[in-house]
């Protein structure tokens, strides 16, 4: 059964009901978990029985008869910032290491509804902080293409089961880039929804104005039939919109003759690895030889979009962590003899290293004397970084730049230097400040590390963005690319 | 922006995190290092720039007042480290009278 996995779902799918059952496509599935994920550490839990359990369920509704839902028997793995009922939710932090929720995420439940079998949730930088899934307060995931390599993060278990075959799709978060990040550096496609696109109910917060839910997976037809699936308005959710939810399938092969392809300058600048570079302007040639139109464009706030981030994420972190506190679920430091104690013997017991300095920095930020100069400040500079692509897309359709500046670094390579992890989502960042759709799709090696070009949107112009992406892909062959641990 | 050991644990207190002397210590270079970076802020001229809070324009969301279903006591009470009765149990918080 080693020849269904690591094949899109679209090509699968035609074989479900006739020589191929659910159960077999998900057995294969765990079977390849069970030979990799060893090496590769992209699981923080596996769900086999529940998998087993609703794959079965799915084969019998086969066997009546019934209509194949659209994500019929997809075998998925979910970050474990999302509550799954019955199911551990750690968020990579011993502080949640007993949660199990006693109800799913949105996004989860519509994944289920529409068919999909979860395999189990996967490992994260804790509470989603972080860019290499090193802060993950149990282990570190390795890149499957290079396993002394980090996956990227915070959605780096996500990444890493899909290259490894071992999810067919994924669900990631993304609040500076942990989604398309980690597909940049383990060669998936993954996308971060416009903000307000995908209800956040049942995602466990970290900065709730920057924070959405995406899919993860090998190509771009089966990114957008994940995304079809968790989209739309959810009434636990007051953020999530109420607009119609176009079929994102059926304008995939629209072509990109006539779109207008935005270069921002900025993005190819100092820090950016050369041979990414190459890749990603090779990427734009293929674009432009498809019939886009190629422009340069300017965003010259790009260099205060970290700093601006960094201010406004560990701001609304510092006030959403405060939930933890040992009262009512999680973790409860034994060492505690008043209140005061509990909480702050729970929290110094619970958290891992950069938690508690996001904490820090935030609880700063926001603090009696500084509130002006930093977080009212930073949210200032989001108004000009907002501005800087409205006035983008009043000229192109989409930008395209690199999503990572490096192919990809070593583990403990940046560990020891919080801001140099910062600088791994340099080119991401600026786009949840905005709240616009972006995603990352492979387009090119270095050294055997995938590179990942990233098309950023308008608001709610998913569909755009998958078109171009589509279009770029189709034209390709970087997505046929397997790592060699899937292959040997 | 320099950041001392005292500024740190007074952030500490406000963030109810016990810190170790060594975590103050890192901290404070590590804040100190990290602020300074972001200094680069105030280049930018923001006078009479609207803050944004959201990318996306909210404002208040409003449903019928109508009484649904939520979680069963027993359900989130079984996530509490520690439960008697239906109650979470917590150390005293008022001092006991003599």
């Amino acid at each position: 059964m080693r020849e269904l996995v690591g094949r899109p779902y679209h090509e699968i799918r035609p074989r479900l009901g006739k020589d191929l059952s659910v159960r077999e496509l998900v057995d294969a599935y765990l079977e390849n978990i069970a030979r990799l994920d060893g090496q590769v550490r992209a699981y923080l839990t596996v769900s086999a029985d529940q998998a087993r359990a609703q794959a079965r369920e799915l084969d019998d509704r086969l066997a009546r008869g019934e209509p194949l839902p659209p994500l019929a028997g997809v075998p998925v793995a979910v970050k474990d910032n999302l509550c799954t009922r019955g199911v551990r939710t750690t968020c990579g932090s011993r502080i949640l290491e007993p949660f199990v929720p006693p109800y799913d995420a949105t996004a989860v439940q519509r994944l289920r509804e529409a068919g999909a079998v979860l395999l189990g949730k996967t490992n994260l930088d804790e509470f989603a902080m972080g860019s290499s899934t090193e802060n993950s307060g149990f282990f570190a995931t390795r890149n499957p293409w290079r396993l002394d390599h980090v996956p990227g993060g915070s959605s780096g278990g996500s990444a890493a089961a899909v290259a490894a075959g071992e999810a067919l799709a994924a669900l990631g978060s993304d609040t500076g880039g942990s989604i398309r990040q980690p597909a940049s550096l383990c060669g998936v496609v993954g996308l971060k929804p416009t903000y307000g696109r995908v209800s956040r109910y049942g995602l466990v917060a970290f900065a709730s104005s920057l924070d959405q839910i995406g899919p993860l997976s090998l190509d771009v037809r089966d990114c957008a039939l994940v995304l079809q699936a968790i989209c739309g308005r959810d009434p636990h959710d007051s953020t999530s919109v109420d607009l119609p939810v176009p079929d994102f399938v059926a304008s995939l092969e629209a072509g990109v003759r006539g779109v207008r392809v935005g270069v921002p300058a900025e993005f190819f600048g100092e820090g950016l690895q050369p041979e990414v570079r190459q890749a990603v302007l090779e990427a734009v040639r293929v674009l432009e030889g498809l019939g886009a139109r190629v422009e340069e464009v300017a965003l010259p706030t790009l260099e205060y979009a970290l700093p601006t981030y960094y201010l406004i994420a560990c701001a609304e972190a510092s006030s959403n962590l405060a939930r933890y506190d040992g009262v009512a679920y999680g973790y409860r430091s034994p060492r505690a003899h008043d209140l005061y104690t509990l909480y702050a013997r729970t929290r110094a017991e619970g958290f891992g290293p950069e938690v508690k300095r996001r904490i820090m920095l935030g609880t700063f930020a926001l603090s009696e004397g500084y509130y002006e100069g930093f977080y009212k400040k930073a949210q200032q500079v989001r108004t000009l970084v907002r501005r800087d692509f409205d006035r983008c897309f009043q000229t192109v359709d989409v930008l395209a730049t690199p999503t990572s500046p490096v192919a990809g670094f070593r583990l403990g390579e940046r560990t020891a230097d919080p801001l140099q992890m910062y600088l791994a989502d340099v080119y991401t960042i600026p786009v949840n400040l905005a709240g616009l759709p972006g995603i990352s799709v492979p387009c090119g090696f270095v050294e055997g590390l995938p590179v990942g070009l990233q098309l950023v949107g308008r608001p709610f112009e998913e569909a755009t963005v998958l078109r171009v992406a589509y279009a770029y892909e189709q034209a390709t062959e970087w997505h046929r690319h397997r790592c060699p641990l899937l292959r040997a | 922006m320099r950041i001392t050991p005292e500024v740190v644990e007074r952030v500490a207190r406000l963030s109810r995190l016990e810190l170790t002397e060594e975590e103050r210590a890192t901290f404070a270079s590590q804040l100190s290092s990290i602020l300074e970076y972001f200094a680069r802020l105030d280049r930018l001229r923001t006078e009479g720039v609207e803050p944004t809070s959201h990318a996306i324009r909210v404002t208040n969301v409003f449903r019928p007042d109508e009484v649904t279903p939520s979680l069963p006591v027993e359900a989130v009470v079984a996530m509490a480290p520690q439960a008697h009765e239906g109650f979470v149990v917590v150390p005293r918080v008022l001092e006991a009278e003599e």
